[in-house]
């Protein structure tokens, strides 16, 4: 369980985030959206001491500043956005995944859970490439799969569908899904692509201006949040099942 | 083949490539003890070094170890510099120590008329031999001491560092472009051979400072190497898998300049081994800095032995400062390995 409470930041004198109060439960996928500059970014950063925010946040009831940034490592794993990691190939960059956990060397079991993650994500031609070498989505794959071994409680992830084609956007956000079910984990996602979101999310979180405008269940997406959200007008229609955001052009 | 056995035969084959080059190393330096400008079979080698014969117990080993030890540091400080400061050109250099070395260096042989240096056959001659040393050394760390003020205050990027950095060697080349304009003859010419890096300059004493310093920096970085991988990931990462990346780049600048300073104040500049050492290893290997630190120490200390007993036997009984030859042979070769491993990555 994390809950966040009253969480406030600030880039010099000018307020990013105010008052961000939300709680995501084991088992879920919380989406972040909210326009261009809402703070989206800041306040995954805040989640894992990456930023250092006023208010509290408490993970699994232990306050998050309580934690040792060995402790933190091991509850979150975080994917940035335009994420990189030079000259490694794709077996060792996984393998920095299980630096919060390696004392002087790493042990058989590190290896395992590598190749593991590995096997998950159907990436075995990719083992020994080098970084530089992969596509796009390769790439964002790898480093998914980089703080899947970490093997953290809370997946932390900033816009892990931006520049990938549709079919890469849906392997990726299945792929998520997999884990964080497989897993008994959660996963915090920034995104802007709202009919990505509504159908994989359980929660969702609209930012608005740096504060909560909307927190609850895929019910928030609806006219009149996204028209206060993100100045649109947009119907939201479900086919066949699934929801789906329909703009007006 | 599992991906995990395939990951492993990789693994072995990079602890390989560390234990051929340090037989290398081995064969090289005797090699390079057999030759000078009298040149020994291995026999009368052996005689030498059992029988404490006085050319190879004070002028070559003392040489050949310095070489191996200056290469080593150099290379491991670039390997370190590239990491922290995310740059590809950055070198044991790029805070401006050689140009502060320099700048202490002329300072020292100008106003304290220390350390004037002739050339004749093998031998130098310096007044004070401690004097010039200690001012090359505290040149050189006097503009780092500026830009590790400036980083820790002002929370610096590294771009901005290497900016600092290249900012501070203007400063020094001025300082000594002036007092070289007021100089004499003899002390510019001194001048200009201090910056030519000699490893043959250092004596016994030095060369075991030189060995503590790298024995305590290595183990510093090879402790440190998961931290240099996680900075490869870039900062958030990096602080989001428990590294802390400010202490991290302010500790391993202080160490591989430190390192660097002292090399530098006992045998003057040597370009070249220390940004190019850690790259060909990558080309090899690949950039993981649990192997990077180790092999790269390797090559460089091969680098440097090798480009040193070539300037001391090619024209011998004259030596040509190591310095010069690094990079004669250096940049070619390595153009070359750039232009083969261009044509691996792209097929």
């Amino acid at each position: 369980m994390l809950e966040v409470e009253g969480i406030r930041y600030e880039y010099g004198k000018r307020p990013v985030l105010r008052e961000i109060a939300f709680s995501l439960s084991r088992g879920e996928m919380l989406f972040i959206l909210g326009p261009n500059g809402s703070g989206k970014t800041t306040l995954l950063k805040c989640l894992n001491n990456i930023l250092k925010p006023r208010g509290s946040i408490y993970v699994d009831g232990v306050d998050l500043r309580k934690l040792s940034p060995l402790e933190v490592a091991r509850k979150f794993g975080y994917v940035p956005q335009r994420g990189e990691i030079r000259s490694l190939n794709v077996f060792d960059a996984i393998l920095l995944g299980r630096k919060p956990y390696v004392k002087w060397e790493v042990s058989e079991e590190d290896i395992r859970i590598v190749e593991n993650t590995i096997k998950m994500l159907k990436i075995e031609h990719l083992a020994l490439r080098r970084i530089n070498e992969l596509s796009g989505g390769e790439l964002q794959l790898v480093l998914i799969a980089r703080a899947l071994a970490q093997q953290p409680r809370y997946l932390l992830l900033d816009e892990p569908t931006n520049n990938l084609d549709i079919r890469n956007q849906l392997e990726v956000m299945n792929l998520l899904r997999k884990a964080v079910k497989e897993n008994g984990i959660s996963a915090i996602v920034t995104m802007h692509d709202i009919n990505l979101a509504i159908n994989f999310a359980e929660k969702i979180l609209m930012l608005r201006d740096g504060e909560v405008f909307a927190f609850g269940g895929r019910d928030v997406i609806n006219k009149d949040t996204l028209m206060a959200v993100y100045g649109i007008r947009a119907e939201v229609v479900k086919y066949d099942g699934r929801v789906f955001v329909v703009p007006e052009i | 083949m599992s991906v995990a056995g395939d990951y492993k035969a990789l693994v072995r084959k990079r602890i390989y490539f560390g234990f051929t080059l340090l037989l290398s190393l081995f064969l090289a330096s005797l090699v390079a003890m057999g030759l000078g400008a009298y040149h020994m079979s291995i026999l009368e080698l052996l005689y030498a070094v059992f029988n404490g014969n006085p050319v190879v117990w004070n002028v070559r080993i003392p040489r050949i170890v310095s070489a191996i030890f200056v290469g080593a540091s150099l290379a491991i400080a670039g390997a370190v510099m590239q990491c922290i400061l995310r740059n590809p050109l950055a070198s044991p250099f790029t805070l401006g120590i050689s140009q502060g070395a320099a700048f202490g260096a002329t300072v020292a042989i100008v106003f304290f008329d220390i350390g004037r240096m002739h050339r004749v056959g093998e031998t130098l001659t310096i007044f004070n031999p401690y004097v010039l040393p200690f001012f090359a050394f505290s040149g050189a760390l006097i503009g780092v001491f500026v830009i590790l003020l400036l980083a820790k205050l002002r929370d610096l990027t590294p771009e901005a560092i290497i900016l600092a950095g290249v900012a501070m060697s203007a400063l020094f080349q001025a300082g000594v472009m002036l007092i070289q304009y007021f100089a004499t003859d003899v002390q510019v010419a001194s001048i200009v051979f201090w910056t030519f890096g000699d490893v043959g300059r250092a004596r016994w004493i030095e060369v075991y400072i030189i060995i503590a310093t790298f024995l305590a920096c290595f183990l510093y970085f090879f402790y440190r190497r998961w931290d240099y991988n996680a900075l490869l990931a870039g900062d958030e990462v990096a602080i989001s898998i428990g590294t802390n990346p400010q202490r991290i780049r302010i500790e391993g600048m202080i160490l591989s300049s430190f390192l660097t300073a002292v090399c530098v104040s006992f045998t003057g500049i040597i370009g070249f081994v220390g940004l190019v050492a850690p790259h060909v290893v990558r080309l090899v290997i690949g950039g993981d800095y649990r192997f990077l630190i180790p092999i790269s120490s390797l090559v460089g200390a091969l680098m440097l032995l090798l480009s040193d007993t070539v300037g001391r036997t090619i024209i011998s009984p004259v030596i040509i400062p190591v310095g010069i030859i690094t990079s004669l042979i250096g940049a070619p070769m390595f153009i070359y390995l750039l232009l083969r491993g261009g044509r691996g990555v792209r097929s």
